[in-house]
């Protein structure tokens, strides 16, 4: 009985001390922690530099400028062949007829969207081509080639004359005329069904 | 307190006693149980072997732990598989997670296999040092996890009525990403502020390319290493991705080996020829990202059937634009609407479950949700986004739906009240 009592003392003391602690804790007001990225170094030093050589193996993307076209070029009648060879299976003779994406605009096709009707720029056809196609084949296409099967695609559309030779100087420069019909998303400006 | 104790001692008495009368009765009798009757009153019964045979039937001894745990072969889910994506099973789950083998895959030229040991995330372009980061330089940096779904804005199905969630919107799932902020990481390139678009790429055998404002990516763009706890799985993308929450999901590029920082959008062919979506006058819509506010009645759904009395009607709400605010269910076709209880938390940019409570009297009639966002923009009907749109449908096609109940139980999918 007597030991308990004191157990119960020694808490009891323990108790006001940590209270007492508390109420000068609170007094001093310690700085607060710093939330955030506010202790972030700098830079933490992970990763390294990326090299110019490595960068120019991944970077073979093509803009709208045509910046990113390779040296080479390509003709309609090498296009024709490789595009029978390789591309016809899924896209049909002429490129209209399937069984998988249309490429070609054609009249009887009205609800197709090609890259005739549909596309606003000639670069993405190579772009697209360059590191997609063949579907089992991507990225075994040389540029030649693929310039080639550009301008075959473009040409049967009627987008520029089969007897141009295509390349960096005049790919960016063929005229799409859905371009026009493209419009930013103005959608979450209200908050209205658009 | 007392009182219960000496009730048990004298039970124990009881049991003691009535089990030795048990042994003197007979072969017929196995084992005794007590059993308390409708008046409190404890009586013993006898339990012959049969019965203690069929009760212990179960009692097979189990396999010990094992290194992986494993699902009830009782459970049969499948994700629906077309030749190009795969559907979440969203009627036959539970609460807002899916399950990561369950999440919906949507891939461009198949899953690729990547050795984590040799990935590696290459910044480059507008910034002031290009940097190559390997899965382990990632995971070094400072990390966050947050619950967000993912949704193709191509996600919806409403040509006939035997079409279940799954059919009509499988195309979303919600996981708990974790991985390092975006932000983090441009800090250490360093991104010239006159940059306004950047190109993310994946390392897919389509190498499949999406442009993003580089607003998003310091906003809250995520590079992600792990979904559910787990390392992410490969048909989402093993070992990292892009994950933009609210956006759609072409846009979280799976695999993501590239970012390039540019002045101008690279008008890819998944941004110009797929993922922009015809409106009125002839117009088309591109650059088009966040998800707008959607919600589905999961239960009752096709396949299932329904019976006469209570029925907890349930579902998934969302909006890429930020919360759900109130989701509405209607029992009686669209005539009159009631606020259907929400289930917390309730997370920005994520799937959030509803319920409401029905009695159904046994009479035909179709059930609907509807729900609002913190921005106010209400889900529209078929009807309203068909017509402000010039009769197109297609990406981004969000509108109310629900379920017809026939009078037999059985439920169909309905596109809603106005055709």
């Amino acid at each position: 009985m007597r030991r308990s009592l004191t157990v119960t003392a020694k808490v009891f003391r323990l108790a006001l001390v940590c209270l007492v602690i508390g109420v000068l804790g609170c007094e001093t007001k310690p700085s607060a922690p710093q939330r955030g990225d506010a202790s972030w170094p700098e830079s933490f030093g992970f990763g390294r530099v990326a090299t110019p050589d490595e960068i120019a193996l991944l970077d073979t993307d093509v803009s709208p400028s045509g910046r990113g076209l390779p040296p080479g070029s390509g003709s309609f009648s090498e296009g024709k062949s490789l595009y029978a060879e390789k591309c016809s299976r899924c896209h049909g003779p002429n490129g209209f007829e399937g069984p998988y994406n249309k490429l070609v605009h054609h009249s009887s096709g009205k609800d197709e969207k090609t890259i005739g009707n549909y596309w606003p720029h000639a670069t993405t056809v190579f772009d697209y081509i360059n590191r997609t196609m063949p579907y089992d084949a991507p990225g075994s296409l040389t540029p030649d080639e693929v310039y080639s099967i550009t301008l075959f695609l473009l040409a049967k559309n009627n987008l520029v004359d089969s007897t141009i030779i295509l390349d960096a100087s005049n790919l960016a420069k063929v005229h799409m005329p859905a371009k026009n019909k493209y419009v930013a998303d103005d959608r979450e400006e209200t908050s209205a069904v658009r | 307190m007392w009182l219960t104790i000496a009730k048990k001692l004298q039970l124990s008495v009881n049991m003691r006693r009535i089990n030795r009368r048990t042994l003197l009765g007979g072969a017929a009798t196995a084992a005794a149980v007590l059993v308390q009757t409708s008046f409190g009153k404890v009586l013993q019964k006898g339990v012959s072997a049969k019965e203690v045979a069929v009760a212990n039937a179960a009692r097979k001894l189990g396999p010990p732990p094992f290194e992986s745990g494993t699902r009830s072969p009782h459970e049969k889910l499948l994700l629906k598989t077309s030749d190009t994506s795969s559907r979440t099973p969203l009627q036959d789950l539970y609460g807002t997670i899916t399950p990561s083998d369950f999440h919906f895959q949507r891939h461009h030229s198949g899953v690729p296999e990547i050795d984590p040991e040799k990935y590696s995330l290459t910044i480059h372009g507008m910034v002031e040092k290009p940097m190559v980061f390997s899965l382990r330089d990632l995971k070094r940096f400072p990390a966050v996890s947050r619950i967000m779904f993912i949704e193709c804005s191509g996600n919806y199905r409403g040509n006939k009525e035997e079409l279940s969630p799954q059919d009509i919107c499988g195309l979303t799932s919600q996981s708990e990403w974790t991985g390092v902020k975006l932000s983090t990481l441009l800090r250490e390139v360093g991104v010239d502020s006159r940059s306004t678009w950047c190109l993310a790429e994946g390392g897919d055998a389509a190498l499949m390319t999406r442009s993003i404002p580089v607003k998003k990516l310091f906003d809250d763009a995520l590079i992600a290493y792990a979904q559910n706890g787990e390392a992410i799985r490969p048909e989402q993308g093993y070992p990292a991705r892009l994950v933009l929450p609210g956006w759609e999901g072409n846009t979280s590029v799976k695999w993501l080996r590239r970012l390039e920082f540019s002045d101008e959008p690279f008008m890819t062919r998944e941004e110009t020829s797929k993922y922009t979506e015809e409106i009125a006058d002839g117009k088309i819509r591109q650059f088009s990202f966040v998800i707008d506010a959607r919600s589905i009645i999961t239960y009752p759904a096709y396949p299932y059937s329904v019976e006469k009395g209570w029925i907890e009607i349930r579902g998934l709400a969302w909006s890429g634009r930020g919360k759900v605010v109130e989701v509405e269910v209607s029992t009686d076709a669209g005539k009159s609407w009631v606020r259907a209880e929400l289930n917390g938390p309730i997370l920005d940019k994520a799937h959030t479950s509803f319920r409401h409570v029905w009695k159904w009297d046994g009479n035909a009639t179709e059930i609907y949700s509807r729900v609002t966002d913190n921005t106010g923009y209400v889900q529209p009907t078929l009807k309203q986004l068909v017509d402000v749109r010039g009769g197109n449908r297609g990406y981004y096609f969000n509108p109310i739906t629900g379920w017809q109940i026939k009078s037999d139980g059985k439920v169909l999918f309905s596109a809603g009240n106005e055709k």
